[in-house]
């Protein structure tokens, strides 16, 4: 084929070859590429003097097989990328292995594709890996397939024979619900009918190999879908607070106002910034490397997904998944993994495998397990709220790949079937609440309980005795008749907050809740004792605003060498070692009371003495 | 978006990627064409900033005109510039052929750069479609502790999402522009006006198409002394890009001797 400048403006169409090992796919491409007139000048002399030198007869996979370990193995180890043109477009070929224990490679490959060319032997007919990439290439959503029935020269070119496989192959893509684009028998050693109609195989009147190349569409980013652009990070040059990320779905323009999911924040964007441009973009789209800023300085990170305000992604901590296993490890009921979605991270817990699939069979497995190469249906739990589509509503912020000990170990795709949405869980509806009065009035619990209700709101580093001594004065008020409750990290952490992470905004959040369950707590009559470093001014003023007059900020000090001496749960040492993030006073700030209604200084009273100084302040402060 | 966009939106993203991602990365500055490319990505990335040191590794056998260049255009672009030297010819293994031996000299010199400055990763301007075994290299690509590349059982790359969390003693190589090819490289250098060595335009019937040490580079013939006539030129050659370089041509296994030892 000549190379015309016209099809050079064109981007090459990136396809992938799969298929059983020894089905011909290096053969294939060394072939395809002599035939487009794509080979280097001199790669194919090389070769063959190459062969000749090592006595061996010259083979069209050799031409790819450029790397030493290759010919020493004889088997293609790894993705090559190789470049040939028709005459209609640039192709970027990448030669996928078939042998089973390079399957993460195979992923690796066709991952990148927009097309697929499945080859198989003719005589040999299906096998374990045929069927593997089948379903493979459906799970990493390639929807354009064309099956190459290889090797008819064996088969003496048997009209019956090709008949045989594709039908059969073509039943087993059914059960997949994939369709093939075409399926074309072929010689890929002789050429046959990979460029030109072959003479030897007449009763063949569907395309040859370059016309079902050329008849595949190029796949680009959707446009027309919501917008969704997961942030990368935010950077902070020349004054400019920069919110960077690639737009995967959509489209945006200066003006729109913009949600940020989980954090469930909005902002308009104030301009698109880019560097090297000849004017200011008013727009982006969807796949475009771009940076905003907004006209509110709102506390956004890496991980949220930003969209419109119409059409957000779903919320949720629990989702289902379509999933291909690539761990050493079978994946099982139970196990902790890292998730990797679109920008975020978070742990994820397998709570179900609904089904477990050999895909070399299609058989279903017993869904105890899913094994290295297999696939299968789980449900998927989180702690931390996690932003994401359907994988049919919007793909690219519809899969994830899990992480176990750094390594990639399985890629999977999300169906929110019997989950629901659960953004409105944190989305504030002030403006249809209208509180209810009490029948109860404050005094009258007051004068049944004897005291008033109320907050005491421990505060102080981990390790300077607030759960001591909250628990210590819960014993002693109880004992005295008094209507009283600890709420402290672990009763909250399990239940009320279980959806919230350490970082500081999940950490503001759970302060929040607390603060507002106390009040609750203290309006009911009962006076509660809140235990949480709740290292943050802001965080405790918010929770003095929502129990108002009731809130008695209660300063638990002790120095932070003192803390980190008696470091009861190891987690100082642990977190000088850099195995905790964002611990207080370690690596993430402390802010004293600036006003306590009382200090406990336990690094100088022992804990009788404090509980002591505690319960004179409450008999003085609560009794009626 | 045309070809060039798309090429550069997914480079911005990989670099984007890397900062957040790693800590105490360097630019590796060969001073060619691609790492030039790279360089000026980040600019594309970071908003006019290079937020990465950007690091020489000297062998003191370049042309005059490459350190020109450098000494200029750290300056002009506001380069965090690092210079690092490389030990003597002796230093390297002698069962080496003479000039990939001389290239070898580049990897202890980088090797002793990284332990000088405690880099946990570098970002290189190397392609799939410069060399056969580049062409296996993911975008993220780990090395062990003695620094060699486990070619043979890399981890799984797909959907956008890389290894970007390592063992102990792990070293990455992030590699940004892996899927462009010398072509893509040189329209992207004309459309953004990238600045170039005169090395590459051809005088006196010869060009550098790629360029390293003076006495291992050899210039090839071409009359393409315009950026408009080496994109022509690359449109229709089907002679390989590292046809100049000595050391790829010493031994079928030259080169990948010299990247699972850690060379670029």
């Amino acid at each position: 084929m000549p190379h015309t400048s016209g099809a050079a403006e064109a981007r090459p169409l990136r396809i992938v070859i799969v298929g059983h090992v020894d089905h011909g796919k290096s053969t294939f491409v060394g072939r395809l590429l002599h035939e487009t007139g794509s080979l280097p000048e001199g790669k194919l002399e090389a070769v063959e003097a190459m062969s000749a030198r090592r006595g061996m007869p010259f083979e069209w996979a050799f031409v790819l097989d450029a790397m030493q370990s290759e010919r020493d193995q004889g088997v293609t180890i790894d993705t090559t990328q190789i470049r040939f043109k028709t005459a209609a477009r640039p192709y970027l070929v990448i030669d996928a292995p078939g042998h089973k224990e390079f399957l993460k490679n195979m992923v690796t490959g066709a991952a990148q594709a927009e097309a697929a060319l499945l080859v198989i032997d003719a005589a040999e007919g299906i096998q374990e890996q045929s069927r593997r990439h089948g379903y493979l290439l459906h799970l990493l959503g390639i929807r354009q397939v064309a099956v190459l029935v290889n090797k008819m020269d064996l088969v003496g070119f048997s009209a019956d024979r090709f008949g045989s496989v594709a039908e059969d192959f073509r039943a087993y893509l059914a059960e997949l619900g994939v369709q093939p684009t075409c399926i074309v028998p072929i010689s890929a050693r002789e050429g046959d009918n990979l460029v030109r109609h072959s003479p030897r195989m007449p009763w063949y009147q569907g395309p040859s190999v370059v016309q079902a190349l050329d008849s595949f569409a190029y796949t680009s980013l959707p446009v027309d879908r919501p917008l969704r652009m997961p942030v990368q990070d935010v950077y902070k040059f020349d004054e400019r607070r920069i919110v960077a990320g690639r737009i995967e779905a959509g489209r945006l323009a200066v003006g729109d106002t913009v949600l940020f999911s989980p954090s469930n924040k909005t902002a308009k964007i104030r301009s698109i910034e880019a560097w090297h441009v000849p004017a200011p973009p008013r727009e982006a789209y969807a796949g475009q490397s771009i940076g905003v800023t907004l006209d509110e300085p709102i506390f956004v990170e890496r991980g949220e997904i930003m969209s419109h305000v119409e059409n957000p992604p779903v919320l949720t901590t629990v989702f289902k998944a379509r999933l291909f296993w690539l761990g050493a490890t079978p994946l099982r009921i139970g196990s902790a993994y890292k998730l990797k979605l679109a920008t975020t991270e978070a742990t994820a817990v397998v709570e179900a495998i609904e089904r477990s699939i050999d895909t070399a069979e299609l058989a279903s497995l017993p869904p105890d397990r899913i094994e290295r190469n297999g696939a299968g249906e789980v449900v998927l739990r989180t702690k931390r709220m996690l932003a994401l589509d359907e994988y049919t509503a919007n793909p690219r912020t519809g899969r994830f790949v899990l992480v176990e000990d750094h390594l990639p170990v399985g890629g999977g795709i999300v169906s929110m079937e019997g989950y629901p949405d659960q953004r409105q869980l944190v989305t504030v509806r002030a403006t249809n609440i209208t509180q209810v009065g009490h029948a109860v009035s404050r005094a009258a619990r007051a004068a049944r309980n004897g005291h008033k209700g109320g907050v005491l709101w421990f505060t102080g580093l981990s390790g300077a005795g607030k759960s001591t001594l909250a628990l210590a004065l819960e014993r002693e008020l109880f004992a005295r008749g008094w209507q009283v409750y600890v709420l402290d990290g672990d009763n909250v952490r399990s239940g009320l907050c279980r959806d919230l992470g350490f970082g500081p905004e999940d950490r503001a959040e759970n302060i929040r809740r607390v603060g507002e369950v106390a009040a609750l707590f203290a309006d009911a009559g009962f006076l509660v004792v809140s235990s949480f470093i709740s290292p943050y001014r802001a965080d405790r003023q918010r929770a003095r605003e929502a129990a108002g007059e009731a809130f008695h900020e209660i300063y638990v000090k002790a120095g932070l060498e003192v803390c980190e001496q008696r470091d009861p749960k190891g987690l100082y040492k642990r977190a000088r070692k850099g195995e905790i993030k964002e611990f207080t006073g370690i690596s993430s700030p402390y802010e004293p009371p600036e006003n306590p209604e009382l200090v406990v200084p336990t690094d100088t009273l022992d804990v009788e003495d404090c509980v002591a100084l505690l319960l004179r302040y409450v008999e003085e402060h609560f009794r009626v | 978006m045309d070809h060039l966009d798309e090429l550069e939106a997914e480079s911005i993203f990989i670099l984007r990627e890397a900062k957040a991602k790693l800590d105490k990365l360097a630019i590796l500055w060969s001073l060619g064409k691609d790492s030039n490319v790279v360089i000026w990505l980040c600019r594309k990335a970071f908003f006019g900033h290079v937020p990465f040191p950007v690091m020489h590794i000297d062998t003191g056998k370049k042309f005059p005109e490459m350190y020109a260049f450098r000494d200029r255009y750290a300056k002009e672009w506001g380069l965090n510039f690092l210079r690092e030297e490389c030990p003597p010819l002796e230093a390297t293994d002698p069962t080496l052929p003479p000039a990939a031996r001389s290239a070898a000299r580049k990897t202890l010199g980088l090797k002793a750069a990284i332990q000088k400055h405690g880099f946990e990763g570098l970002i290189l301007g190397i392609r799939r479609d410069e060399e056969a075994i580049r062409a296996k290299e993911r975008y993220f690509s780990p090395r062990d502790e003695t620094g060699q590349w486990q070619l043979k059982d890399q981890p799984p790359e797909f959907w956008g999402q890389y290894m970007t969390s390592f063992p102990q003693g792990t070293h990455v190589r992030v590699h940004p522009i892996l899927h462009w090819t010398e072509l893509d490289i040189w329209k992207y250098t004309r459309r953004e006006g990238i600045p170039v060595i005169e090395l590459y335009f051809a005088k006196d019937g010869k060009r550098y198409r790629s360029l390293g040490d003076q006495d291992i580079t050899f210039p090839v013939p071409s009359r393409a002394d315009t950026l408009d006539a080496i994109i022509a030129e690359l449109e229709t050659t089907r002679t390989p890009e590292r046809v100049g370089r000595a050391m790829d041509h010493e031994a079928e296994d030259s080169f990948e001797r010299l990247r699972a030892a850690g060379y670029m």
